[in-house]
């Protein structure tokens, strides 16, 4: 039987793995991105098991709208990105310190 | 305002009114219409003084009362414009405006050449009103004011040829040390306010005793003894008494008219005037008697000592003054108050009449003062050389002028003194007497007799500066000099004979000033046993042939024939001896150059101490500049952590989150989770 | 062991490995590809917890068009790719530090104790369906939300547009306010010259007032 615990463990790790991929690379800012949509896609799984071991509904329209707004800002995101690249012409991160205080 | 009062303000006003026209309307009025409002204004000050005179006098009334309520504050404060007219005051009063009248006349002739005639009358008119208020008041506060006005027309008298370099340091120099003397006079009419509440001279006498019974606060000095001395010091500078006298030969820069009127009759008296004024406090602090009597013998006989050595025919006389200021603080010092009034009086005539006619003689022979290059005169100035020697007669004390009457009387309250320090005062004012008739015949003399030595006229004195361009040389043998010159010589010259004999019945014996001085006869007998011993003027002066006084007084002009006529290369011979006692007495004791190098060069040092290390390194330096660099390096330090790094950011929000988790979630809950697990 | 933790296992492996692959990967290529393949196992996932509609939400909108993104996104951009693994495995003690943290924090409380949901109920949402559940609760309570979810979506749009637009310089367009906002005068200008007279005009007779 599997029960809650084991779903709320992978969504941990999948949160914890995310962290560490946010903070691991230096390099590469689309990875950043990437590593954010695993944060969301975490969270969802969360609601999504939390919805049915409640049999509560509202669970997943939560994950709706996520779903949507974590559309959006990728979008923005990687437009930002692009937009970066162009100026730039790198992606990568530890060149990125222009708003060094 | 009673009429009598409305009388009395016009002594004061017409004095200013004239000033005031002179002054402002000097170029409209010309020279011959500024004298004449000026010596207008006087003139009246004058006879209504004489008239006030006689009124308290002769028919024993007090004028008092308010003129002018200044400001009224509701804790008691009352400021106001008043007058006290007691013997003391009228007789002030007759002095300085007979006194003021006479230099008025005299300035005619002296300053006919000056360029800034008007502007001269203008101060002397001023200073009469000043002087005047200060004698008439009733309270410390227009005392203040009179002694500030005082201080102040006489630093813009003292550099009237502002152009030279010599008389603006000398008028600065008397303001200054002035200054110093006010110190002290403030900080004793605050007292006075603080611990009588009120400025006015009846109150504030009225709480002598109380005073005298207070101490200060945090210490056991007599409160009536520090404010006596505070007091005092302010008549120090004032009066110019030891060690704050510096200022007074160096202000013979000024014209030799304000030389007689502010520096011999007037304005030096103020601060005896002032203290026979606060006799009832002073009479009742031994300590501060004793410290006025001691300041005063150093003063009478040292500035004399000095005034045997000066080339100057105005610092002889400057010095002069300077002990006779000496001897008249001493009778104070010896609670003869009245005695010291009468010297002031009689002083006021033979030294303001010696002060012109050495102006007589500088303008005879064209603005020279060094008495090395005059002599022989007596020939040619007849009127100068009798008055002179009526003069220094007086001034000498020789038994019958009016001198004798009033120094012998000092010399005999000192006797009967029995404070601390009046041994020392006895011996100098006695020694003082052959001092004073050695330095003054020794100026006769070589002005007025031996060989003549003015020939040089190329080479001009002092004054020389300031000579009209248009003067010849051609009339080269001195001749005596005009009529408003010599007048009020011969004017000076009378009561410098006859006003000792007159005054001193009722003045030194009688009860002149009773009321207006007060004499604790029972502590202080020197004014009970003079009048003990008097037995009339005649009697007196015949007397003062055989005593000590007039044998020293005798000595000393025998020694100045013997050294400035008989034998006059003998003084060089003296001094060859003892050079050193020549180049002491040269250097005025140094105190000049003390006063330079500790003083004023001190006070430099302060200041720049201050300037470096207080306001540059301290506060320029460690607090503002320091804390801005502070907020510098903070600053610095902190933006590192602001790095521009996402990751950084991401990291430590994360870090926030783990710490946070940890401390709601975890902590709470461990205790169950442990038990659990088990 | 009964079949859903048997697919249960396959598919956390799958995502967890997955995950870690795309942070991991050296070609950025392959880290999407990663992405994508975490995100069918996910969806998986979604649909043994009997979420039919979000799983196939997922696949159909994430990866379908957000991934897709990513790999246009990726492959358009220029991207050196030995520069970019220096100095890669330096930080992983502290950042693994905080991860594991995290998740052992998160576990810890959530998994525990007192929690009586931790069999799955009685599954009465299968009579009606998830997806028709989820509109009718959608378009009830939620239907403001989902407007502002609209709105949310039309601004990523015009400003995805808004920061990478470039314009081309040779194109001709029109811009009708400026053409709108000429005046005459910064058209035309009159300038008043005398008449250039000649020599013998004088003589001629002055021309007809018309």
């Amino acid at each position: 039987m599997v029960s809650l615990s084991w779903y709320l463990f992978v969504g941990a790790v999948l949160f914890a793995i995310s962290v560490i991929g946010i903070f691991l690379n230096r390099k590469n800012l689309i990875v950043l991105l990437m590593a954010i949509e695993l944060m969301l896609l975490a969270v969802n799984t969360n609601f999504i098991a939390f919805s049915h071991f409640l049999g509560d509904l509202h669970g997943q329209v939560f994950v709706f709208f996520i779903l949507t707004v974590a559309a959006a800002e990728s979008a923005i995101g990687l437009a930002i990105l692009v937009a970066l690249f162009r100026n730039m012409n790198t992606i990568n991160v530890d060149e990125l310190d222009a708003l060094k205080g | 305002m009673t009429p009598i009062l409305k009388l009395a303000l016009l002594v004061p006003l017409a004095p200013l009114a004239g000033a005031i026209a002179a002054g402002l309307f000097g170029r409209t009025l010309g020279r011959t219409g500024a004298h004449v409002v000026t010596i207008f204004g006087v003139l009246v000050a004058t006879l209504v003084s004489a008239l006030i005179f006689w009124t308290v006098i002769f028919d024993h009334q007090v004028i008092s009362g308010t003129v002018y309520t200044w400001a009224q504050a509701g804790g008691g404060l009352h400021l106001e414009l008043g007058f006290l007219i007691d013997s003391l005051t009228a007789t002030m009063m007759l002095v300085v405006s007979f006194v003021s009248l006479m230099v008025h006349i005299y300035t005619i002739g002296y300053m006919a050449d000056d360029p800034g005639y008007q502007r001269f009358f203008s101060y002397i008119a001023l200073f009469t009103f000043s002087m005047l208020m200060l004698v008439m008041s009733n309270n410390f506060l227009q005392l203040f004011f009179g002694w500030e006005a005082v201080g102040l027309v006489s630093y813009l008298l003292i550099g009237f040829w502002f152009k030279r370099p010599s008389a603006i340091y000398a008028s600065l120099k008397a303001f200054i040390v002035n200054r110093v003397g006010d110190i002290g006079f403030v900080l004793g009419i605050g007292l006075i306010y603080a611990y009588c509440g009120s400025l006015d001279y009846g109150a504030v006498f009225a709480k002598a005793s109380t005073l005298a019974s207070s101490v200060l606060p945090a210490t056991d000095w007599s409160v009536l003894t520090v404010i006596c001395v505070c007091l005092f010091i302010g008549a120090m500078g004032k009066s110019a008494q030891f060690p704050l006298h510096v200022w007074l030969p160096d202000s013979m820069e000024g014209p030799t008219p304000i030389s007689a009127l502010i520096h011999a009759a007037t304005m030096v008296t103020a601060g005896i005037f002032m203290v026979a004024r606060t006799s009832p406090l002073f009479e009742l602090s031994e300590t501060a008697l004793s410290f006025v009597m001691v300041i005063g013998a150093i003063t009478a006989l040292f500035m004399g000592l000095l005034g045997i050595v000066q080339n100057d025919i105005k610092r002889v006389i400057a010095y002069s003054t300077l002990s006779q200021l000496g001897y008249m603080t001493v009778a104070l010092g010896a609670s003869a108050y009245s005695v010291a009034i009468f010297h002031l009086v009689t002083h006021a005539f033979f030294k303001a009449l010696l002060f012109l006619a050495a102006g007589s003689v500088i303008i005879a022979l064209h603005h020279e003062q060094d008495i090395r290059r005059m002599g022989g005169l007596w020939r040619y100035m007849p009127i100068t050389w009798i008055t002179s020697v009526i003069g220094a007669l007086a001034l000498i004390g020789m038994p019958g002028f009016a001198g004798f009457y009033s120094k012998d009387s000092i010399i005999e309250a000192v006797s009967h003194s029995q404070l601390p320090g009046s041994g020392f005062a006895q011996f100098a004012v006695t020694a003082g007497v052959f001092v004073t008739a050695l330095y003054t015949f020794r100026m006769i003399f070589l002005v007025f007799h031996g060989k003549e030595r003015f020939g040089a006229h190329d080479e001009h004195g002092q004054g020389a500066q300031v000579h009209e361009p248009e003067h010849t040389h051609a009339d080269s043998a001195p001749h005596e000099s005009p009529a408003v010159v010599w007048v009020p010589l011969v004017l000076l010259a009378i009561p410098s004979v006859i006003a000792g004999a007159m005054a001193v019945q009722s003045m030194v014996a009688g009860d002149y000033f009773a009321g207006a001085i007060f004499v604790d006869r029972s502590a202080h007998e020197a004014m009970a046993e003079l009048s003990r011993e008097f037995s009339g003027a005649l009697d007196m002066a015949l007397d003062g042939f055989t005593r000590l006084p007039f044998l020293l007084a005798a000595a000393g002009i025998a020694v100045a024939w013997l050294l400035y006529v008989q034998r006059p290369d003998l003084p060089e011979v003296v001094r060859a001896r003892v050079p050193w006692l020549y180049r002491l007495l040269d250097h005025k004791y140094y105190l000049d150059q003390i006063n330079e190098i500790v003083f004023a060069g001190g006070a430099r040092w302060i200041g720049g101490g201050f300037w470096k290390q207080g306001d540059m390194a301290l506060i320029d330096g460690v607090l503002v500049n320091g804390s801005a660099r502070m907020v510098g390096r903070l600053a610095q330090l902190i933006r590192r952590v602001q790095s521009g790094f996402i990751y950084h950011y991401a990291f430590i929000m994360l870090v926030g989150v783990a710490v946070m988790l940890f401390v709601f979630l975890t902590w709470p809950y461990l205790p169950a989770l442990i038990a659990d697990r088990r | 062991m009964d079949p859903v933790a048997a697919l249960f296992a396959v598919f956390s492996a799958s995502t967890l490995v997955s995950a870690l692959r795309v942070i991991t990967a050296r070609n950025p290529v392959h880290a999407v590809l990663y992405l994508v393949l975490c995100f069918f196992s996910a969806a998986c996932l979604w649909l043994l917890l009997q979420a039919e509609f979000l799983a196939i939400a997922l696949v159909l909108v994430y990866v379908g068009a957000v991934m897709v993104l990513f790999l246009f996104v990726v492959m358009m951009l220029d991207i050196h790719i030995d520069r970019l693994r220096a100095g890669f495995w330096r930080h992983l003690p502290l950042a693994a530090l905080v991860g594991v943290a995290i998740a052992l924090q998160l576990w810890l409380v959530l998994a525990n104790g007192h929690w009586q949901f931790l069999t799955p109920p009685a599954t009465d949402i299968a009579k009606v369906g998830n997806t028709k559940a989820l509109g009718e609760l959608t378009f009830s309570e939620y239907v403001l939300p989902l407007q502002i979810a609209g709105a949310i979506l039309l601004v990523a749009i015009i400003a995805a547009i808004a920061l990478t637009l470039r314009r081309r310089s040779d194109s001709l367009h029109q811009r009708p306010s400026e053409q709108v906002r000429v005046r005459a005068r910064d058209r035309l200008t009159i300038v008043h010259m005398p008449p250039a007279v000649r020599a013998d005009a004088a003589h001629k007779t002055p021309a007809k007032e018309v």
